[in-house]
């Protein structure tokens, strides 16, 4: 049983959102990186739980991304996972990093591929669906539940107005988000086991992205907040109707 | 030529996000000349040539039962197909969890440019610019297709739902070939009576403010007078006070309703992410320095116990 978990860079949860040259780039100074919550918490842990079931189970774990994303994926390795592939690669967009996800995986020949739902920087929740097509495989997106016995997966699905109860076998992708897991902290043996599990760096292969950023955007600040007195609540409601004419 | 939109569905109705999507498409079609079709895929317990009133002329409907549940794979089959017979040049999904599930291996399929998460109209007066959520609702992007045929995925609750003049879609039987679902659905439970939280224009939220679950029913009241969904923070679903498709935040559902009314929750980061694409945020906080304030619009300071029930009956008696 081999598993293959994406892990992606992003910036911390509490990062301040600032843009420079125009604002075309993200302002990287000052920033905190971590690993994207849903690939670790979810993706990641899930992988690992399955490997404390089934001893025999080899996890990797890719990332697309130059040489600053080595600290995540050592952080990433010392939650678990057996060794770890880089791609050498801005990844462009979401179908660039998808392209080069697939190609790993095509060599590896692996059993089963987890992503996070999303990642908290883009959010498009679009790089496990766009493997699955590539490599035309079953996707289970947005799981809230990831059970595996031998080669058959039972899973639950977020739907529209509720949830699935699916089965599958494998080789599939999933997506994955809260419900998954819960978040682990890396103990001391992780943290130092990681510094010496392999970490493969590979070229990226040549794939043109399907788009480009042409800049970014920081919404207008609030005008200022209106407090109304405890002792009137009813005033909050008129403000509502009238003023802001919502309700 | 086409704005394909991909007309999602559930429980046999097309739901708010997708009549958005469908009413978003169509104008897009109109801004470039180009002919608005709708891919419709399973049935509806609904009159299909009447969604001509949101904008689309002509809808491919594959009546097939099996594709009553969203496979992912076996849509992007059918979608492609109905995609080369309609000739789209750009492809509408709500991004909605459905759309979520397909949209992405279509733009695969394809080697179309996705956009996933669009909040306005593309700019099209030089190349192809879509504006886009990004950084958990803390900025935008703009973002250019650069391929031939472009997919947009709409966020809901970001472009009106908008009834045109427009006359009964023509509706086109299609026939897919299509493949057995390689997941196989084998139960659906899905929640019923409740206003969808991801659609829901007003949304009363709680947080560990509220001290327990025994005390929701202030916050209920408050959200059954405003036809409103019910939310909660992150530690109010871990301790399982409420269900967790009610959390909102980083980790859970993100949402963007007109209003949202947040009740003892501090507005700890990782909870306004999911909620600062409110177009009003009303707070009610005991800690005047809660860090919700600095993220509102109006803001009481006081106990919840005390102010809710006035809000419901100031509700109750706006509405008569």
């Amino acid at each position: 049983m081999k598993i293959l978990v994406c892990i992606s860079k992003t910036p911390d949860t509490t990062a301040k959102i600032a843009f420079t040259d125009n604002n075309t780039k993200f302002a990287e100074n000052g920033v905190q990186w971590i690993i994207n919550p849903y690939d670790e918490w979810y993706a990641l842990v899930r992988a690992i739980e399955l490997k404390e079931k089934d001893p025999g189970t080899v996890i990797h774990l890719v990332t697309v991304g130059e040489a600053d994303t080595e600290p995540i994926i050592r952080k990433a390795l010392a939650l678990g996972g057996d060794e770890a592939i880089r791609v050498n690669a801005s990844g462009a967009d979401s179908f660039f990093i998808a392209s080069q996800i697939a190609e790993i995986a095509r060599q590896g020949g692996y059993d089963l591929i987890f992503t996070g739902k999303e990642t908290i920087d883009y959010n498009s929740a679009a790089v496990g669906g766009m493997i699955a097509e590539l490599l035309q495989l079953p996707y289970i997106s947005l799981a809230v539940k990831f059970d595996l016995e031998g080669s058959t997966v039972t899973a639950t699905r977020e739907i529209e107005g509720g949830e699935e109860i699916v089965q599958a076998s494998l080789p599939l992708v999933v997506s994955c988000q809260k419900g998954m897991a819960e978040q682990r902290i890396p103990n001391m043996k992780g943290i130092m086991s990681a510094r010496t599990k392999p970490l493969k760096v590979v070229e990226p292969v040549a794939v043109d992205p399907l788009t480009t950023i042409a800049g970014f955007e920081t919404p207008p600040p609030k005008a200022g907040i209106k407090m109304i007195p405890a002792d009137n609540p009813a005033e909050l409601i008129r403000l509502l109707h009238e003023e802001a004419k919502l309700i | 030529m086409s704005v394909l939109i991909f007309i999602d569905h559930s429980d046999g109705a097309v739901k708010k996000a997708s009549l958005e999507a469908i009413s978003y498409g169509a104008k897009i079609a109109e801004q470039l000349g180009l002919t608005a079709e709708g891919a419709l895929l399973g049935n509806l317990n609904e009159d299909i040539a009447s969604l001509g009133k949101y904008g689309v002329k002509k809808i491919y409907h594959v009546a097939d039962v099996a594709l009553d549940h969203p496979d992912p794979q076996v849509f992007t089959e059918v979608i492609a197909q109905i995609a080369e017979k309609s000739g789209a040049k750009l492809i509408v999904f709500s991004n909605n969890l459905h759309g979520k599930a397909i949209a992405p291996r279509v733009s695969a399929r394809l080697k179309a440019g996705l956009v996933a998460g669009a909040v306005a109209l593309p700019d099209t007066s030089n190349g192809f610019i879509v504006k886009k959520n990004v950084f958990s609702g803390k900025a935008f992007a703009f973002i250019s297709i650069n391929t031939d045929i472009k997919i947009i995925s709409l966020n809901p609750n970001a472009y009106p739902v908008a009834v045109t003049e427009g006359a009964a879609a023509e509706v086109v039987p299609f026939t897919a070939a299509v493949g057995e679902p390689r997941i196989k659905v084998t139960a659906v439970n899905k929640v019923t009576g409740e206003i969808p939280l991801g659609e829901a224009e007003i949304v009363v939220s709680g947080g560990r403010g509220l001290k327990g679950p025994e005390n929701w029913n202030i916050l209920e009241d408050l959200a059954a007078a405003l036809g409103a969904a019910t939310a909660c923070s992150r530690p109010v679903a871990d301790a399982d006070w409420r269900p967790h498709h009610e959390h909102v935040g980083q980790t859970g559902l993100a949402i963007a309703p007109n209003l949202y009314i947040a009740i003892g929750i501090s507005g700890a980061i990782q909870h306004l992410a999911g909620v600062n694409r409110s177009k009003v945020i009303a707070v009610i906080n005991k800690d005047p320095e809660a860090p919700f304030f600095k993220a509102a619009d109006y803001g009481i300071v006081g106990d919840a116990f005390e102010i809710v029930p006035k809000l419901t009956e100031a509700v109750k008696a706006l509405k008569g």
